[in-house]
C-alpha cells in the first residue's frame, strides 16, 4: 500500500478548474493593466518630499490654492490638517483638467473626490498627486477618508465646476 | 505504533480551553462596540447619550472593536486551536509545555497592558495605529507582548514537531499539524514588519527616546504584516474546512496533496503583497504597486484550489449520505448541526468576500473603494464571517470535546448561526453599497455634514444588520457560558472529527513534506517584492513627524 505511487493526484475536473482559475486571473490582470496604461486610470506615484513642520519652505505649499498653468489646466495645492482642508473650496470651469497636490501638516488624512477616480492617502512628509478632468458642471465634495481624530467626520471641502 | 492512540490529557485540554476563554471574553467586549458603530450610522448615537463618560468616544469604541475582535479574539483562538492541532495531529504531547504556557501568559499580560490605555482613552488610534498619531506607550508594549507570546507558542510547536520528526522519520506529517505549522511559520515571517515598526519606531518614540518618525515608512512596515494577518486568520478556518468539515458532514477530504500544495502556496505568497493596501499611498512607486498587485492575484489562486477541494469534499459527503443528481447532495448535508451549518454559511458569504477581495486587489479599481465603507463591508465577510463564524462552529464541537459535557441548547446554536448569516448579509451589503457611493470608512457618518439624502436607507440597513449581529453574538456567548456551567455530561467522550483522505496521505509526494525549498522560495520572493523598496524608503526616510494626540 505504502509509497509505491508517489504522485500528486489531480482529478480531471480539478485540472479544468485550475486552468480556468489561472486564465481568469490573467484576464483580470490584463484588463486592469490596460485600464492603467491605455486609459490613464493611475494610482499616485511619489512626487516630492516636504517637511510637515515647515510647509512654507517647500515653496509650492507656501500659499495653498488653485494655480492656472494653461487655459483650463490647473494645479490645486491643498493642505490637510486637523480637521479641515486649506483651501476648502475651489472653483474651475467645466472641461478643466485639475492636478491635485495634497499634503498634511500633522497626522495622516485621506482625500477622496466624490464621483471621480481621485482617492489618495495623505501622509505627512509626502505629497499625494492625481489629476482629473471635470466635464460636467456641479459640486464635487472632497472628503477626508482616513481617521484623523475626533473632528474627522466634519473634514471636507468642495470643487465647484461652473459651466 | 503506540503513539496512534494518544488522547489529550485533562491538563492539555484545560490549557487549550483557557485560550478559548480569553478569546470569547475579548469577543464579548469587542463585539459590543461594532453594533454601536452600526447604530450610529443609522442615526442612533449611543456614544453621546449613554456610553459617555465610561467609554469616551466613538473612536475609543472603534479601537476596542478592532483590537479585541481582530487581534485578540483571533490570536487567542488560533493559538489554542493550533495547540490542539499539533498535539492531536502528531499524537504526542508538547515537547516543552512550560514554554507554551509562557507564551500564553505573555499574551495575557500583553492584552492587559494594552487594554488599560485603550479603556482610559489614551490609545484611541484604532487597530492599525498609524503614526504620527501617538498612543500611550503601554498600548504598543502590550500589542508587542501579544505578538511575541504567540511567537513563543510557535517555538513550542516547532520543537514538538522536531522531536516528532526524529521519532517518525518516514511518515508524512499528519495534515492538521502540517497546516498548523505552515500557518505559524507564515505568521512569524509576516509579523517581522509590525515588530520593526513597534520595536524600532513606535515604542522608543512613545517613550520619548526618538523625536520624529517617517509615517510612510511605518505604513510599509505595518502592511508587511497587515495583509498576511488576514491569512493568519483565514488559514485556521481553511484547516477546519479541509480537514474537519468533510468528516463532520460524513465524507472524506477530496485531495490530500492539493490541500498541502495550497498551504505551501500560502506560505510563499501571503506576505509579499502588502503594497496592495498602499495603492493610494504617495510614497510607493506605481511600478511596485503593480508588482504587488500581480502577487496578490497569485495568492488568490490557492484560495481557488481550496474552494474546489472543500466543495468536492462536501459533495463526497452529501453523496455518501444518499444525495442524488447534480445538486441533490447539498440538501443531504447535515444543515441542522450548528458546527456544520456555521462553516457552510461562512463559506457561502466567503464566496462574496473573495470576489470583493479580488476587486480590492485590482490596482486602479481600488481607487473606487479605497478607505470607503466598502472595505469594512468586505472584511466583515472575511474575518468576521468566514473566519469568526467558522471559529464559532469549531467551538460548537470543541467545547464539548474539551469539557466532556454537552453543548448547551443546540437549537439556540442553530438559530445563532442563521442570525449571524442574516445580520451580516444585511450589514455587509449595505456597507458595500454605501461605500461605492462614496461613504468613508472609520467615520461616524451620523455626524458627517456631507452625507446625501440617498444614503439614508443604506445606513438604516447598516444599523439593522448591527442589531441582529449583536443578538447573535450574545446568543453565542450565552451558549458558550451555558456549555461551561452545564451539568449534563456526555455519555461517551467525543472523538475529534478529523477527516480521512480519499487517497492515502503516504502517497502524497515527498516534496510536499520538505520545508527547505519552500522557506527559501518565500525568502527570495520577499527580497524581490520588498527589498528594493525597503532600502529606498529607509534610505530616503525623513524622521520629521512628532506625535499627535488628536482624540
Amino acid at each position: 500500500m505504502a509509497n509505491k505511487h508517489e504522485s500528486m493526484h489531480i482529478d480531471p475536473y480539478e485540472k479544468t478548474w485550475i486552468i480556468v482559475s489561472i486564465l481568469m486571473l490573467i484576464i483580470f490582470f490584463g484588463a486592469v493593466t490596460v485600464a492603467g496604461l491605455s486609459f490613464g486610470v493611475r494610482v499616485p506615484d511619489p512626487v516630492q518630499r516636504v517637511d510637515p513642520n515647515d510647509l512654507a519652505a517647500s515653496g509650492t505649499f507656501a500659499e495653498p490654492g488653485l494655480k492656472e498653468v494653461a487655459p483650463k489646466r490647473y494645479e490645486a495645492y491643498i493642505v490637510a490638517q486637523t480637521w479641515s482642508f486649506n483651501p476648502r473650496e475651489i472653483q474651475v470651469p467645466a472641461g478643466s483638467i485639475v492636478k491635485f497636490y495634497v499634503t498634511s501638516k500633522d497626522v495622516q488624512h485621506g482625500f477622496k473626490l466624490q464621483n471621480t477616480n481621485v482617492n489618495m492617502q495623505i501622509v505627512p512628509g509626502q505629497v499625494s498627486s492625481l489629476a482629473v478632468k471635470f466635464d460636467k458642471p456641479g459640486e464635487y465634495d472632497f472628503i477626508c477618508t482616513e481617521y484623523c481624530g475626533v473632528g474627522h467626520a466634519a473634514m471636507y471641502g468642495k470643487v465647484i465646476v461652473v459651466p | 505504533m503506540t503513539a496512534n492512540v494518544y488522547q489529550l490529557t485533562a491538563k492539555e485540554k484545560r490549557f487549550i480551553g483557557w485560550h478559548f476563554i480569553v478569546a470569547v471574553a475579548a469577543l464579548s467586549i469587542g463585539s459590543l462596540f461594532g453594533p454601536f458603530q452600526a447604530m450610529e450610522h443609522a442615526g442612533w448615537d449611543f456614544y453621546e447619550k449613554f456610553l459617555n463618560p465610561i467609554f469616551h468616544s466613538y473612536y475609543e469604541g472603534l479601537t476596542l472593536h478592532g483590537v479585541l475582535n481582530a487581534l485578540i479574539w483571533t490570536t487567542f483562538f488560533i493559538t489554542g486551536f493550533m495547540t490542539f492541532l499539533i498535539i492531536y495531529g502528531l499524537k504526542r504531547p508538547l515537547r516543552y509545555p512550560k514554554l507554551n504556557a509562557l507564551g500564553f501568559w505573555m499574551m495575557v499580560v500583553g492584552l492587559v497592558i494594552a487594554s488599560i490605555p485603550i479603556l482610559l482613552n489614551e490609545a484611541s488610534v484604532l487597530y492599525t495605529f498609524y503614526p504620527p498619531m501617538k498612543a500611550h506607550w503601554a498600548f504598543y508594549v502590550g500589542v508587542t507582548l501579544v505578538v511575541v507570546g504567540s511567537w513563543i507558542e510557535g517555538y513550542g510547536f516547532y520543537l514538538t514537531y522536531y522531536k516528532w520528526r526524529k521519532e517518525n522519520p518516514k511518515t508524512r506529517t499528519p495534515i492538521i499539524a502540517f497546516m498548523a505549522l505552515i500557518t505559524m511559520v507564515m505568521w512569524q515571517i509576516a509579523t517581522l514588519g509590525a515588530a520593526a515598526e513597534l520595536l524600532v519606531d513606535l515604542i522608543p518614540w512613545s517613550l520619548g527616546l526618538r523625536q520624529g518618525l517617517d509615517p510612510q515608512l511605518d505604513r510599509t512596515y505595518f502592511w508587511w504584516t497587515g495583509h498576511p494577518l488576514v491569512y493568519f486568520w483565514l488559514l485556521p478556518a481553511y484547516i477546519s474546512w479541509y480537514t474537519f468539515l468533510p468528516r463532520q458532514a460524513g465524507g472524506k477530504l477530496f485531495s490530500d496533496s492539493l490541500a498541502r500544495f495550497s498551504f505551501w502556496l500560502f506560505l510563499l505568497l501571503s506576505v509579499p503583497v502588502g503594497f496592495h493596501h498602499q495603492y493610494v499611498d504617495p510614497g510607493v512607486p506605481e511600478g511596485w504597486k503593480m508588482v504587488h498587485s500581480l502577487l496578490t492575484y497569485s495568492v488568490f489562486f490557492p484560495s481557488m484550489i481550496t474552494a474546489f477541494t472543500v466543495v468536492a469534499s462536501l459533495e463526497n459527503a452529501g453523496r455518501a449520505r444518499g444525495g442524488k443528481g447534480l445538486l441533490g447532495w447539498i440538501a443531504k448535508l447535515p444543515w441542522n448541526d450548528p458546527s456544520v451549518l456555521a462553516q457552510l454559511l461562512a463559506g457561502i458569504l466567503y464566496f462574496f468576500g473573495g470576489i470583493g477581495g479580488l476587486i480590492n486587489a485590482s490596482y486602479n479599481i481600488n481607487l473606487v473603494v479605497h478607505n470607503t465603507s466598502w472595505v469594512p463591508g468586505h472584511f466583515h465577510l472575511t474575518v468576521s464571517t468566514a473566519v469568526t463564524l467558522t471559529f464559532m462552529g469549531i467551538l460548537y464541537w470543541m467545547v464539548p470535546y474539551l469539557t466532556g459535557k454537552e453543548l448547551w441548547c443546540k437549537k439556540c446554536a442553530v438559530i445563532q448561526v442563521w442570525l449571524w448569516f442574516i445580520g451580516m448579509t444585511i450589514f455587509s451589503n449595505a456597507m458595500h453599497v454605501v461605500g461605492l457611493l462614496g461613504a468613508p470608512r472609520r467615520t461616524p457618518l451620523g455626524q458627517a455634514p456631507y452625507i446625501p439624502e440617498e444614503w439614508a436607507g443604506h445606513l438604516l440597513r447598516v444599523g439593522i444588520g448591527g442589531i441582529i449581529l449583536l443578538i447573535s453574538v450574545y446568543m453565542f456567548i450565552t451558549i458558550m457560558v451555558g456549555s461551561l456551567v452545564t451539568k449534563k455530561k456526555l455519555s461517551e467522550e467525543l472523538e475529534p472529527p478529523v477527516a480521512d483522505s480519499l487517497l492515502d496521505p503516504q502517497t502524497t509526494p515527498r516534496w510536499l513534506d520538505h520545508w527547505a525549498p519552500w522557506l527559501i522560495g518565500a525568502t527570495i520572493l520577499l527580497i524581490i517584492a520588498y527589498g528594493p523598496q525597503l532600502i529606498y524608503q529607509i534610505g530616503t526616510a525623513q524622521f520629521t513627524s512628532p506625535g499627535f494626540r488628536v482624540w
